[in-house]
């Protein structure tokens, strides 16, 4: 589960983990009450940020032809004009696709004064199976593109599980960003609050992109965060119902989050091909078989290894709302679910149904012969399969012919 | 003959009340798995089936059975503390089946295995099968969730992380008459237990294993360490299966570990590290037997 800014930035407050001054705020007259009193306390330059899920807002593009997502002002009237321009349109950016994503609140911060941009993340690191911190001079860069091109400006810090994070080695990341005097006390306190937030609310991610040097007025250095991510452990979700509490259902696709309702994994495709399939493994194998033979996968869809009649019937009725949808292949081995249970939610779901698409159905395993019966005497026009790949076949020649 | 567990093993099944646990160690015990002890906490002095010893603890059941394997069945917030108990209790080897682990439970139990004896298989995985043919175990040792019905003892080693795609290559080398020494299920979680390769070298070391068949998907670099180890060590013939080719970037593909971040865990780059380490590579489920056939 993913955090907007604003959430991963109160986690990281209450770590005490410095970061310009900022609030979040959902109307105009709200985001120019805090830019005044931002302005009012010294501050030269306001910072409104749209709140959506996906990157690249700065570059991105409102609906209503507004530019940015992320826009500098200099006094609260223009801080208000932004808002009223973001606040309740359509953000489009690069990864949003061309829907766009619906902006409801903004941060409105301080704009600091930055000398110099860091990356920091705190991650896992498959490999070693522990967390490691990972840090580069490279702040605001794409930090795949850092690795890609030059690995050797990638600092990585590995944390022991069983000690956690140690000062001694937020020290040794703090000089090698090459901080110096009393900017490695900060980055110490920096470092070890980020780990702990991404340690105490289970995170898969927290990164800080960038992490900056900034000049305060008085004329001296800070190390402060400008942006924030924040993703979360799904599994871990059972025991933070606080952070279970900032899901946001607007950002996640319509049909995915009523497929988290019925326990089914789910996620939308651009193709015309929809897949019902029981395992992760096999049902990512459906797709690809798809593509192989010229077709084009519309989801990926894991019902699990114990689905119940009306789980499937529920995953078939989520795949027919998606309209670019042309014909349906479902593919089920099922070892030791009952393959008549998958029979009669598919006769279900069919029967309902006004959509009248080529089905192929390729099934294997337990019960498998009364599952036959129940799909032939059901009068449904399904097509059948003894073989995942001859199962692909039939499907992307069925939703090719006219 | 085997990999890790034989016809023989003993086999305790921690949370063996639970609906799950019950069902699935009804389904060892048909298939013939010298299922010796069950552990569930306050239920210790009674029998599961009439049958099957119930202990409190694992150090109980290992002591009065001389069980040496255990397969978890318990629900994700209490598996950490399963998987360590059967650690503590001396095991030689933890299956767990659980789905949902947090992953931070999952990076503790791995620091506090360090140094252990006890494997660890999985989380989040089918188990393992050791198909049988003996008179004391007609049809063999299984462990976890597995269709029994669709292995037959022989001689191709399966590993794969994903639990139906490796029953889809189980199956086809069943149906063309090749049956396997072992099949493991190493699971679909980015921290997890013994991986490809440990499951590999084991395979290349044992005498009855002839051919090897690695069936990955995308995430992490774990095929790729596969493959360099195959390149400089194994002269058995492996084929390789990797789902998700289309999968796109950044999204977790149901298994939590089959996610493609930061430009890695591609299909793509475990493909071509197959290619370069010389294992056939299997570009549909269906061409897995195939290709393993013609390498034979």
């Amino acid at each position: 589960m993913n955090l907007h800014e604003y959430q991963a930035r109160q986690l990281l407050d209450q770590a005490g983990v410095a970061q310009a001054a900022w609030e979040f705020c959902a109307t105009p007259e709200a985001a120019r009450d805090i830019a005044a009193r931002f302005l009012g306390k010294g501050a030269t330059l306001i910072a409104v940020k749209a709140q959506i899920h996906a990157g690249g807002r700065g570059r991105g593009t409102f609906k209503n032809g507004f530019q940015g997502g992320v826009r500098l002002c200099r006094t609260a009237e223009d801080v208000y004009e932004k808002a009223r321009a973001m606040l309740g349109n359509v953000l489009v950016t690069r990864q949003t696709g061309p829907e766009g994503r619906l902006v409801d609140k903004l941060i409105i911060a301080v704009a600091p004064d930055i000398r110099k941009e860091f990356y920091l993340a705190v991650l896992l690191d498959r490999v070693a199976s522990r967390p490691v911190v990972m840090a580069s001079t490279e702040g605001g860069m794409d930090i795949e593109e850092v690795a890609a091109q030059t690995p050797d400006k990638i600092i990585r810090e590995h944390i022991d599980p069983a000690i956690g994070m140690m000062p001694y080695q937020a020290r040794k990341v703090a000089i090698a960003l090459g901080l110096r005097g009393n900017l490695i006390a900060q980055a110490v306190r920096l470092l070890l609050g980020v780990y702990r937030t991404w340690w105490e609310c289970d995170a898969t991610l927290v990164e800080l992109n960038p992490l900056c040097i900034v000049k305060t007025p008085d004329g001296s250095e800070m190390l402060q965060a400008v942006d924030a991510k924040l993703s979360l452990d799904d599994n871990a979700l059972f025991r933070h119902p606080e952070l279970l509490a900032m899901r946001d259902l607007a950002e996640e696709a319509p049909l995915e989050v009523e497929a988290s309702r019925f326990n089914l994994s789910y996620i939308k495709l651009d193709g015309n091909i929809a897949c019902l399939v029981n395992g992760a493994g096999l049902a990512m194998a459906t797709m690809d078989v798809i593509r192989h033979y010229g077709g084009h996968p519309a989801n990926f869809l894991d019902i699990g290894g114990g689905a119940s009649r009306e789980q499937v019937a529920a995953a078939l009725e989520i795949v027919l709302q998606d309209a670019s949808v042309k014909g349906i292949l479902v593919n089920i081995f099922g070892g030791i679910m009952d393959c008549d249970i998958i029979a009669n939610g598919i006769v279900a779901a069919a029967r309902q149904t006004a959509r009248k698409l080529p089905v192929v159905i390729r099934l294997e395993g337990n019960n498998v012969e009364a599952a036959r019966k129940t799909l032939a005497e059901s009068g449904q026009a399904f097509i059948y399969s003894n073989s995942m790949d001859d199962a692909a076949q039939k499907i992307v020649k069925a939703v090719n012919s006219p | 003959m085997s990999i890790l567990v034989k016809p023989d093993t003993k086999v305790i099944i921690q949370g063996i009340m639970g609906r799950f646990g019950s069902r699935h160690a009804q389904l060892s015990l048909a298939y013939g798995t010298q299922i010796v002890a069950g552990v569930s906490p306050g239920r210790g002095g009674q029998r599961f089936a009439n049958q099957v010893p119930i202990f409190d603890t694992v150090t109980e059941a290992v002591q009065q059975t001389g069980a040496t394997t255990s397969a978890i069945f318990v629900p994700p917030p209490l598996a950490a503390d399963a998987i360590l108990e059967g650690v503590s209790a001396g095991l030689d080897l933890v299956v767990c089946i659980t789905e949902g682990i947090p992953v931070k439970d999952m990076i503790k139990v791995k620091r506090a295995m360090t140094g252990k004896p006890t494997l660890l298989i999985g989380p989040n995985c089918p188990g393992i099968v050791t198909p049988g043919g003996s008179q004391d175990s007609p049809r063999g040792c299984r462990i976890g969730i597995g269709p029994g019905y669709i292995y037959r003892p022989g001689s191709i080693g399966v590993v794969s992380r994903s639990g139906t795609l490796g029953y889809e290559a189980v199956w086809q080398l069943t149906c063309r008459g090749l049956g396997q020494s072992t099949f493991v299920g190493i699971g679909g979680d980015p921290v997890h237990g013994i991986s490809h390769l440990d499951a590999i070298k084991r395979f290349a070391a044992d005498p009855e294993t002839q051919g090897i068949i690695m069936i990955g998907e995308i995430g992490g670099t774990a095929e790729e360490e596969a493959a360099a180890w195959i390149r400089d060590n194994c002269r058995k013939p492996v084929v390789g299966f990797v789902a998700g080719s289309t999968a796109p970037p950044g999204r977790r593909m149901g298994h939590a570990g089959a996610i493609i971040s930061g430009g890695q865990g591609t299909a793509a780059a475990k493909i071509s590290a197959f290619r370069e380490a010389g294992i056939g590579v299997a570009m549909t489920p269906a061409e897995i037997v195939d290709t393993l056939v013609r390498m034979l």
